[in-house]
């Protein structure tokens, strides 16, 4: 990270209710949070804790109920659908615990998704090479493994140089090998390309390879801790 | 995939391509619902207007009592070969006292599966028949092909050839009759095509009523049954001339009356509006010993039965195509529920609502438009090929 670090998000006051009338569930109950350019950051929490809700809204898939979000001086939280469909396009990068690949694509077709509609992509050879998927760019979903899928949906994430990469429990279906591949993966784009990172996990294990590590509980942040240095991902156990 | 015709079209494709089987079945069956009502209606109107246009063509026609629709098929399709025997004589009256051009048809014998028409050549005029090839007919043991004949067997004028004997093991039967083909017709896109026509007297000769053989006079005592002035019986050893040649024709002659010699059916043009309708009256079917007919008037009763059965066969795969489409809007709704998480994935990528939309619809509208595209493209070649069909098959 920088010295003098850039905010990308600034999360203000931001509440989310779901449901009306006496059946509410408050899934955020007013967070504040400044993500900064380039770190790395992962929300820890339990279960049902708001983390997803949370990186959902600032990724414009879900909006806040109150509170602001700015995304780099533009406040996001006032979009229509459909300027929340273009951010979603051009600057964030998303990997889910299901890989949502398209079945009927190969790897390097399921990345030239994204890089046929963004503006200065990267090739989708060069992505998946990122992702150490070089030979397997013709494999359809069905033919790789649950570690390369979830490597592929990372290399469609950062093909088009996103500003933000969220990752919602990107190892939560995969086993401990695997699930350091994929750390290794999203580690290297961080570094390399000063991504900034949020990774969701319930993984304490994987909080040694952040910048910060936000806990989220209830709805609230609850603590923020610093790592004076980060471990790498392939020295993870668990 | 950014609302693009493009995105959609490939991303669908791509599925399209993975889902092929499904999509096959899909076609398939779409596709035989809209070509088979479209197929039968289209191939009943194309036979209809085939037939029609015969029939209208042929202003009435003289048969023996018996099925109206049995000698319209003979005189005009060359195709019922076993109808009731008009004597020629009720032809050669009518000729006679009305001045009417009366044109004999004999189709009751084959040669090499193609039908042989005895006739006069006022039927060439009639039909606008003329030869490609040669020239008409000139005497007896002459014929003249149409040109599926000469196509199908690779015949040409000068060329020979032989009636097919109708019991190859009766001895007793009528002989075969090789003949001098003297013309091929030009192609007329009818039954004339297949049909190999010559004179009606050599179609007598096929039948065995009159023939040619060595004189009687030339004959060993041997041979001579009875001898009694001109009369002379001879036994079978007599030899029967197979082809009428200019060294035989002279001894080729009929036995018994030729106002009884059999014809199948007559073509016959009144000279007016006012003889047509004289001769409808007295030869009105089911009162005189011939019958005349309107052959355009025949075909339109059959015509009006085809046409009740097409529409409750067509009316029936509507029916069945309903159901299809019904069926595959099924298939469309469970295949669209498999795929939700692909187009939630999408939207979350970036893809607009109208590209989610591209793609559920991209499916169905491929295929519908393949279908339909096969359908017509079927019912096209059905259009073309009927009336191809129909001539091939003598109708």
């Amino acid at each position: 990270m920088a010295e003098d670090p850039r905010v990308v998000f600034a999360v203000r006051g931001i509440t989310k209710v779901y449901g009306t009338g006496g059946l509410t569930v408050h899934a955020l109950r007013g967070v504040d949070l400044d993500l900064y350019l380039g770190e790395f950051v992962v929300l820890l929490g339990a279960s049902g804790s708001g983390k997803s809700t949370l990186l959902n809204i600032l990724g414009g898939l879900d909006s806040a109920t109150d509170g602001q979000v700015r995304y780099q001086e533009e406040e996001i939280t006032t979009w229509s659908t459909a300027q929340l469909t273009e951010f979603r396009r051009d600057h964030v990068g998303f990997v889910f615990q299901f890989y949502n690949l398209i079945p009927s694509l190969t790897a390097r077709e399921n990345v030239a998704l994204v890089t046929d509609i963004a503006v200065d992509p990267m090739s989708p050879e060069e992505a998946l090479r990122m992702v150490d998927l070089q030979d397997r760019m013709d494999h359809f979903p069905s033919q790789l493994s649950g570690g390369e899928q979830q490597r592929v949906a990372i290399a469609r994430a950062i093909a088009k140089r996103p500003g933000v990469l969220l990752c919602d429990e990107p190892t939560g279906a995969l086993d401990v090998r695997t699930g350091i591949a994929v750390l290794r993966a999203i580690e290297r784009i961080n570094q390399e390309f000063g991504t900034t990172t949020v990774v969701i996990t319930h993984n304490a294990v994987i909080a040694g390879m952040a910048n910060r590590v936000i806990h989220i509980s209830d709805g609230l942040i609850q603590r923020i801790d610093v790592n004076e240095s980060r471990c790498d991902a392939g020295s993870l156990k668990w | 995939m950014n609302g693009n015709l493009a995105g959609i079209f490939y991303l669908g494709s791509r599925h399209l391509a993975r889902q092929r089987g499904r999509v096959v079945l899909l076609v398939a069956a779409l596709t035989l619902s809209l070509f088979l009502p479209l197929a039968i209606t289209v191939g009943v109107n194309a036979v209809e207007k085939h037939l029609r246009a015969r029939s209208v063509s042929t202003p009435l026609l003289l048969g023996a009592p018996g099925s109206q629709l049995e000698l319209v098929f003979n005189a005009l399709y060359f195709n019922k070969p076993s109808v009731p025997v008009l004597p020629f004589g009720v032809s050669r009256e009518i000729a006679r006292e009305t001045g009417a051009t009366v044109i004999p048809i004999h189709a009751k014998f084959q040669a090499r599966g193609f039908r042989i028409v005895g006739t006069s050549l006022d039927y060439f005029r009639f039909r606008g028949l003329a030869v490609a090839e040669g020239n008409l007919m000139a005497r007896l043991g002459d014929c003249v092909i149409g040109s599926g004949v000469a196509k199908r067997l690779g015949l040409k004028a000068g060329d020979r050839i032989v009636s097919t004997p109708e019991q190859m093991f009766d001895i007793a039967g009528v002989y075969p009759l090789r003949m001098r083909i003297t013309g091929v017709l030009r192609p007329a896109g009818t039954a004339d095509d297949q049909a190999v026509f010559c004179d009606v007297k050599t179609a007598w000769v096929i039948e065995g009523i009159a023939h040619g053989h060595q004189e009687a006079n030339q004959q060993a005592s041997s041979a001579v049954l009875e001898a009694d002035g001109n009369h002379i019986a001879l036994d079978s050893s007599i030899y029967e001339f197979q082809e009428v040649t200019p060294e035989n024709i002279g001894s080729f002659h009929f036995h018994g009356d030729q106002s009884e010699f059999p014809l199948t059916a007559a073509i016959v043009i009144a000279p007016d509006a006012k003889t047509e309708t004289i001769l409808m009256g007295r030869y009105q079917p089911g009162r005189a010993k011939a019958w005349m007919h309107r052959p355009g008037v025949a075909m339109e009763e059959l015509f009006d039965t085809v046409f009740r059965v097409r529409d409750f066969v067509v009316a029936a795969l509507a029916v069945v195509g309903v159901c299809a489409l019904l069926i595959m809007g099924l298939v469309f709704a469970l295949s669209n529920r498999l795929r939700a998480d692909e187009f939630r994935y999408l939207a979350n990528l970036g893809a607009p609502a109208a590209t989610i939309r591209g793609l559920v619809g991209f499916e169905a509208a491929f295929v519908i438009a393949t279908s339909a595209i096969l359908a017509t493209a079927g019912t096209l070649v059905l259009l073309v090929a009927v009336p191809r069909l129909l001539v091939h098959f003598a109708v």
